[in-house]
């Protein structure tokens, strides 16, 4: 049950701490996309060096 | 200065934690010395590893030693918040959660482990998995809080990235990668009480039994020569095993030497401000040794190879 809205407390935030907010959670997103484009390339290099040129002989 | 606590402090107050604190987390001045030595381990073992699956390979180590780093501060966020050397880490500075760290730490550990697996052999990974355990479980929860050995025994999990390095290439374990161990082994001890002796009251507040607050300086001091005198015997090792040349042999000689003379200034100095800038020497000192001896190893291995393809 939650508290009535009269009770709960607002917090405000300011222009500055919204805009520190999204700066940091864009550049969090920007790394996590780099880390996933850098495990897909592991991955596909690790398949490659794995799978040598057979990679390349299959019957499809 | 001003501008990197007013960003500090906006990302504290909205509560979002930055990628540079993510980073911290996996304490990247230790990774260094786990991907160096590791590196080492894997270039001079016997054997041949194709480079993608070697760069993946200590990509690997040196995540699995991050996760390290991040789940011993989400355990010790406690003690960090007490001593001034650790008090700006990002969970006791309050810019980042214990949980965040703990699933972050868990997270890394698990990925480094099974990608390593899967790149190269199952003893490797499973040695990385036993040095990550050994690290959080061993060393954290159990003896740093316990026993002034506690970085003596702990300090295995520091010496094991050369033999995972080692395993990568050849999935053995011998007596030349247990030589590599025990140079770093050897080297653990020297290296943290020359830092404890002149932080220890950092250490004491805290309440981690190092061998300063412990034992006394004295003690300590004495047990810093006898190691340091043992870890520069030990580099000799490699020579003995095999596995170097003359150019290590030469390098290893001179900064063991060196290295037990700093121990020895050490021993002899007066307690209050001369002992502790002889630690201190020897703190610095200790940090480019290891350096030093591994580097000596790897350019040394390479001159061989170099020579029996010429020759």
């Amino acid at each position: 049950m939650s508290a009535p809205d009269e009770l709960r407390e607002v917090t405000v935030e300011t222009p500055e701490v919204a805009a520190a907010r999204a700066k940091v959670r864009r550049r969090r997103s920007i790394a996590l996309g780099l880390i996933l484009a850098a495990l897909v390339a592991i991955f596909y290099a690790l398949t490659l060096v794995k799978m040598g040129s057979a990679v390349f002989y299959r019957d499809l | 200065m001003a501008y990197i606590d007013d960003h500090r402090n906006l990302a504290a107050m909205t509560g979002e934690a930055r990628v540079e604190d993510y980073f911290a987390l996996l304490k990247p001045s230790v990774m260094s010395l786990v991907v160096f030595t590791a590196f080492v381990g894997l270039v001079v073992a016997p054997g041949a590893i194709n480079p993608i699956v070697a760069l993946i390979a200590v990509l690997c180590i040196a995540i699995g030693g991050g996760a390290s780093g991040a789940l011993n501060m989400w355990y010790d966020s406690d003690i960090d918040a007490i001593m001034s050397r650790t008090q700006n880490r990002p969970i006791p500075a309050g810019r980042i959660s214990r949980n965040q760290a703990l699933v972050f730490g868990i997270v890394l550990a698990a990925f480094s482990v099974g990608v390593l697996g899967l790149a190269t052999n199952w003893l490797a990974a499973g040695f990385l998995a036993f040095t990550i355990f050994f690290y959080v479980v061993i060393y954290t929860m159990w003896l740093k809080r316990l026993t002034p050995q506690n970085i003596v025994i702990g300090g295995a999990a520091g010496s094991f990235p050369p033999m995972i390095g080692w395993a990568a290439v050849n999935g053995t374990i011998t007596i030349q990668s247990a030589a590599l161990f025990l140079i770093v082994f050897l080297w653990t001890p020297p290296h943290f009480w020359a830092l404890a002796l002149y932080k220890q009251s950092d250490y004491g507040a805290a309440g981690v039994p190092m061998m300063p607050n412990v034992a006394g300086e004295e003690s300590t001091k004495l047990q810093i020569l006898v190691y340091s005198a043992l870890l520069a015997a030990s580099t000799l090792l490699p020579s003995f095993l095999g596995m170097a040349g003359w150019l290590y042999t030469a390098v290893a000689v001179v900064t063991g030497v060196s290295f037990t003379f700093l121990a020895w200034r050490l021993y002899r100095a007066p307690d209050g401000v001369p002992m502790r800038k002889m630690a201190r020497n020897l703190f610095a000192y200790s940090l480019s040794y290891l350096f030093i001896v591994f580097f000596a190893l790897l350019a040394d291995n390479l001159l061989m190879r170099f020579g029996s393809v010429l020759s």
